[in-house]
Order: structure tokens, then sequence, then C-alpha cells
């Protein structure tokens, strides 16, 4: 197998983690930044919408790295995806196949289920609930934690800091519960 | 105005998040901000690759149908954890010269309020705010709202700020 099929594969945990915890020393090396991206939607806020709210009139544009930094995974998806998609099937556990079938959901093949997230079921309740609801959920939690999985699981992890512990497991608690008591009735809706 | 009271507020109110707290005092051409375009772009790519952003992979997380999401959050966070060790060990500097420096964060009841919003929309969306950005790029074009959505929960999170427990 070339190198070029071999990337094209899907990465095994071992080689994206320790990637992923490879950015935190070379963001700190390379400019003296820590490791984060929910802020980046503060500063879009700071920057376009500040509307003399004081959490938003700060100088967003010492902060403009990050946004730099999110539009580099932005591309980043789309060169995946264009130039190293993988040509196999994504491989999704069968138990959770047959309950998401359940739901109509039956095309797991890409990254998000277009069965429930696209432009016409933004219009209905469940995708209401999951496209809209949910990014509000996203950023007013994360805003409100003050960190995302990157700044307070990785970043905050990585520097030993008990409130970003204390997060990381209030992340996974939420997750917990809308997966398994809240997620099946949102998908049950028409 | 006073610039130096000016900058002190304004470092409270962005060291009330996990990041943005930029102390570098030096200032660089816009340019440079280029090689976190770089960065971005390769952690874009490992998100695409490892399926982090995948839906799927965080319904299989929360079900606890699958290992993946938790060995990446591990392996990430044991090499971060070895590489900031290393850091402050040999007191390594920035490629200015800089001394690296850390801001120990504070306990406030919004990581545990907060933090089980947020689980509660990265459950519903399968995604945190990192995959949203890279989910746009892979084409799924509705994630824009995805997006939108969650600077709209940033925006009422600062406007209700006062009011909320903290």
């Amino acid at each position: 197998m070339s190198f070029i099929e071999i990337i094209k594969q899907p990465w095994p945990w071992y080689v994206a983690g320790p990637l992923i915890g490879l950015t935190v020393p070379v963001l700190l090396i390379i400019g003296n930044k820590s490791f984060g991206i929910s802020s980046s939607l503060r500063h879009i806020c700071a920057a376009c919408i500040p509307a003399n709210i004081p959490f938003f009139k700060y100088e967003w544009k010492k902060e403009i790295w990050n946004l730099f930094f999110v539009g580099g995974i932005l591309l980043g998806g789309f060169v995946a995806t264009d130039l190293l998609a993988n040509p196999q099937p994504v491989q999704i556990n069968q138990a959770l196949a047959t309950e998401l079938a359940q739901y109509g959901i039956a095309n797991t093949n890409g990254l998000v289920p277009v069965d429930v997230i696209n432009w016409s079921t933004l219009f209905t309740l469940k995708g209401i609930l999951i496209i809209v609801v949910g990014g509000v959920l996203i950023g007013f939690g994360t805003r409100y934690a003050g960190g995302c999985t990157s700044g307070h699981a990785i970043m905050g992890l990585s520097t030993l800091q008990l409130p970003s512990l204390i997060a990381t497991c209030c992340f996974m608690l939420g997750g917990f519960i809308m997966a398994n008591l809240i997620l099946p009735f949102i998908l049950q809706l028409p | 105005m006073n610039n130096s009271n000016q900058t002190n507020t304004d470092f409270e109110v962005r060291s009330l998040d996990a990041m943005c707290v930029n102390e570098s005092t030096l200032e660089h051409k816009w340019y440079h901000n280029f090689k976190y375009l770089l960065v971005g772009i390769s952690f874009g790519i490992i998100f695409v690759k490892a399926e982090i952003v995948s839906w799927f992979r965080i319904q299989e997380m929360f079900r606890l149908q699958s290992f993946h999401m938790y060995g990446i959050i591990g392996s990430a966070v044991i090499t971060g954890i070895i590489s900031v060790w290393l850091i402050k060990k040999f007191n390594i500097k920035t490629i200015y010269g800089e001394s690296i420096t850390f801001h120990p964060k504070s306990f406030n009841k919004g990581q545990i309020i907060g933090g089980t919003l947020f689980g509660l929309g990265w459950a519903i969306t399968g995604a945190c705010p990192g995959p949203l950005f890279a989910q746009i790029g892979t084409g799924a074009s509705v994630i824009i709202v995805t997006l939108l959505s969650a600077i709209a929960g940033t925006w009422l999170y600062g406007y209700f700020r006062e009011k909320l427990p903290h």
C-alpha cells in the first residue's frame, strides 16, 4: 500500500490522539498561545455584534490568531474530504446502527447523519432541536463553562487544572444524559 | 482613555475563559498569523481522518459502544501533560525567545452548569466547537446554521452574564 493510500484510511486513535495533544506545545512554542477553540465564537461576537455588552468589549484583534486557527480547521476539513477521502464506508457499531435505523437513520456513511441533519429537516421540530437548539447549547454552555473540549479537556487537563477536570466531567455528564435519555425522544419526532 | 486601567479590565474579562489570555507583549505583523492557519489545517485534517467530527462516533462514545473517542482524548491529554511538563522542566522558550506562560483557572459554578449544558449540545449535534468548523469544511453546509446558533448562544451568555450564578 502506498503512503497516500495509508493516509486515506481512517486514522486510529493512537495516531490521532497524540497528534492532537501535540497541538498544545506547538501553539505554545510558536506564539505562547493556549489551545482553545470555543473562544473564537466569542471573538466573532466581539467583532460583529458587541452591542455594548461588557463581555464583548475587549480587544478582540489581539486574539485574531484564534480566528486564523479555526479558519484553518475549516480548510483542513475540506482538504481531508476532497483530497484524502476514505474510499470505504464508515464502520459504526452494529448496536448503534440498529438503534438508529428505528429512527429512520439508514445512511450512516457521512460524518453527519444526513437523514436528520440537512436543509429540509431544518424546518421541522426535530431539525430545529438538533441543528439550532444544539448549537445554542454549545455556544452558551462552552462560554458559561469558560472553555470547551479543547480549552478544558485538552489544554486544562494538560496543565493539571482542577476546574478543567470538573468541567470535563460535566461535559461527559451532559453528553450521557442527552445521548441516552433525551436524544431517543428527539429522534422519534417526525 | 485611561490605558492601563483599560488593559487590566480587559485582561480580567478575558481570563475568565479557558484561553484568551494572550499576554505576549510582542507585536507581530499580521501575516505571522498564517502559522496558526497551518496548525488549524493540520488539526482539521486529523479531526476528519480520525472521524472525531463524526456524529456517529460521538453517539458511540456516549453509549459506551466504542473506545475510539476515549482513546483519542486520553492519549491527547497524556501527550499534552508530558509536553507541558517538558516545557516547564527545560524552560523551553517560544520561537521568539519569550518565556512560555501558563494561566491557572479559578473554579466557578459555570464549569458545572455551563459544562453540563455544553455536554447536552455536544451529544445532540455530535460536535463541539472545533468539529463544527471542520464539518462545514467537509461540505455539510447546514452546519453553518449550527455554527451561527452557537455564536448566538455565546452572545446570549454575554447578554445574561451578570444575572447568572458564577
